[in-house]
């Protein structure tokens, strides 16, 4: 069976259940989204398909199941973007990508020409190649996820784990890396997951939304089913307003509370400030 | 704009220009040269004032199928190969390995702190080498038990940190802590006991390369190499493991397997060194980042250099512990701190910052 199949999935930390009764499934290529408030578990699910914690369940992909691969053949099937990934001191762009061919370089070896091959396209593909030599400390947000992304992708794996990637982000950079996966996902025929925070966002990028909450999954589909005022409501105790967008997405508006005129105060913080 | 390259199918070439981190010639040339120059010093320094000249002659005398006369006597020639000689090669062992032990625990650790003697070994060695000294052993004792106690000192933190944290690399830390402290209490209960043989536990503790012959260096020979050689093997895993160890799962590299051989290899090449020499400090934690700072990051580099400017710091401190106060001598760990401190400030005031 291809693509990607979760099948019963919990994962309990320090005796909490985080992740419970979780089954989801997604053709290959195509491009899946959690969403959720904090602590709803999709980090933890992301952190269960990338082997990083236990779990019980079965997780399935390409019709192999993940649990018992060795540590190198996982790698070469699922690559992760961290939601914050250490940045070595010291340690060129070059060097931070090639990390990325460590399950195709042996135990105790180096890297061969095909992984400097591999990695120089992939820094051409990212416009890194002017930033080769810079150390990733010294790389601006943007930069640096655009390096963390070539790492993951000179894994070279068929799934692509994706932890919010665009948290650290201005609005135009978030863009930018949603539109290169997007597109990276079309060449590649890569199947992405991501945890998203942002709304309208993960609707616009995502075949399929999974909504989170207390470790399960509250509602699927596509973004006009999961993106409701009641299910947001509900879950992330929000208030917001849903519209249509004119090119066929979903806007996610977050509403201000409604306040009696006349009692006079301002409530932005600041009152009584002379 | 996006290009594509397309790389040929059955021989693929390294981009033009792309060059990852290595060990930069320039730096190894230097290490070297800086060691020769330490070690040369050393070979002429000494009591029995012998002339440079003899000594280089009878140092290329050893070379096979080279005959030719230094103009030194029978006793001048014991002076030098049976006093000095195995001194200054076991100094260089000591040294070199202290050093690339400090930077692969730093390594697994990610810790700047971390130095050879954080799990354990130190604390194990010394209870060893206490045991051995008050119960009378003699010269064959006092290192076999000081490795045997480094050992077993390392292996009761891991044991103890498994139990408590599982694969946290925290809970091994401060399991060494617990183990180190425990340890040295009991070696402070036993010296307590014995006051009459505290002075020569107070000299193994501060560390010392006093030799007869090439005996010690023979026999921390082999495991310094294994040590060696696991630890420079190693050498892109703990660049790896630099994105810690969660990161370095997703990229295939099984943290906890590194870190234990990582750990092993370190403690049998420490436990070596402490056995013949007692408890030099700051050189495993100086020397490594010394190199970092001037040289790189990267395991390519901190473990090779660590080695050759770890073995060059011992010589020249031990040659300063034997000439300082000649005829007597210091305790040469006094010496690596009296040195290296003021150096070690020195580099962290001008250079760039690497943690």
């Amino acid at each position: 069976m291809s693509g990607l199949h979760l099948h019963q999935v919990g994962v309990s930390l320090l005796e909490n259940r985080v992740v419970d009764d979780v089954s989801l499934s997604i053709p290959a290529g195509s491009w899946m989204t959690l969403v959720g408030p904090n602590g709803g578990g999709k980090s933890t699910l992301l952190r269960a398909v990338a082997g990083s914690v236990d779990y019980d369940g079965d997780i399935e992909f390409a019709g192999t199941q993940l649990r018992g691969m060795r540590s190198r053949g996982r790698a070469r099937t699922v690559a992760v973007v961290p939601q914050e990934p250490a940045r070595p001191a010291g340690m060129t762009v070059l060097d931070y990508v090639l990390l990325g061919r460590t399950p195709y370089v042996s135990y105790l070896g180096v890297e061969s020409a095909e992984d400097l091959t591999v990695v120089g396209e992939l820094l051409e593909t990212l416009e890194l190649s002017a930033l080769a030599y810079r150390a990733v400390t010294s790389l601006s947000g943007g930069e640096f996820q655009r390096a963390v992304l070539a790492r993951a992708l000179a894994q070279q794996a068929p799934l692509l784990l994706l932890d919010e990637p665009t948290s650290s982000l201005d609005l135009g950079h978030a863009q930018q890396v949603l539109e290169l996966v997007d597109e990276l996902r079309g060449e590649r025929g890569l199947t992405v997951v991501s945890a998203l925070h942002d709304l309208t966002m993960a609707g616009q990028f995502a075949d399929h939304l999974v909504l989170l909450a207390g470790g399960r999954v509250a509602a699927q589909g596509a973004a006009h089913d999961v993106l409701t005022e009641e299910l947001l409501g509900a879950h992330y105790g929000a208030r917001v307003r849903i519209l249509a967008d004119p090119q066929g997405g979903v806007v996610v508006v977050p509403l201000r509370e409604a306040r009696s005129q006349s009692d006079g105060k301002i409530h932005d913080g600041r009152a009584g400030v002379a | 704009m996006r290009t594509v390259v397309t790389p040929s199918v059955d021989t693929p070439e390294p981009q033009p220009g792309l060059r990852p981190v290595r060990l930069p010639r320039r730096w190894l040339l230097l290490a070297t040269g800086v060691l020769g120059l330490v070690v040369l010093l050393a070979m002429v320094t000494g009591p029995a004032g012998l002339p440079l000249r003899s000594v280089l002659v009878e140092m290329v005398n050893q070379l096979p199928g080279v005959e030719l006369d230094g103009g030194l006597d029978e006793r001048e020639a014991a002076v030098l190969w049976k006093l000095r000689a195995p001194r200054i090669v076991l100094g260089m062992l000591v040294g070199g390995m202290l050093a690339m032990a400090g930077a692969g625990y730093q390594g697994v650790f990610r810790n700047p702190l971390a130095d050879p003697y954080l799990l354990g070994v130190a604390a194990g060695a010394g209870l060893g080498a206490t045991f051995a000294i008050v119960s009378g052993g003699g010269r064959l004792l006092v290192p076999l038990a000081a490795f045997a106690g480094g050992i077993a000192g390392v292996a009761a933190t891991y044991a103890l940190g498994r139990s408590v944290g599982g694969r946290s690399t925290t809970s091994l830390i401060l399991a060494g802590v617990a183990v180190a402290a425990f340890l040295t209490a009991l070696q402070t209960y036993i010296n307590q006991r014995n006051v009459e043989s505290l002075r020569e536990v107070y000299g193994w503790i501060l560390g010392r390369l006093l030799t007869a012959g090439w005996g010690e260096v023979l026999t921390v020979l082999p495991y310094i190499a294994v040590s060696t050689v696991v630890l420079l093997a190693h050498r892109r895993l703990l660049d790896v493991l630099s994105v810690g160890q969660d990161e370095a799962g997703t990229l295939g590299v099984p943290a906890g397997r590194v870190r234990l051989f990582v750990v092993l290899a370190a403690t049998l090449g420490t436990a070596a060194a402490v056995a013949v020499s007692g408890l030099i400090g700051f050189v495993g934690i100086v020397v490594p980042h010394i190199v970092r700072m001037l040289a790189g990051t990267s395991y390519r580099i901190v473990l090779p250099l660590s080695a050759v400017f770890g073995a060059a710091f011992l010589v020249s401190a031990d040659l300063a512990a034997r000439t300082l106060i000649s005829p007597g001598e210091l305790p040469v760990g006094v010496v690596t701190a009296f040195i290296g401190a003021p150096f070690f400030t020195l580099v962290l005031r001008t250079s760039r910052r690497v943690w």
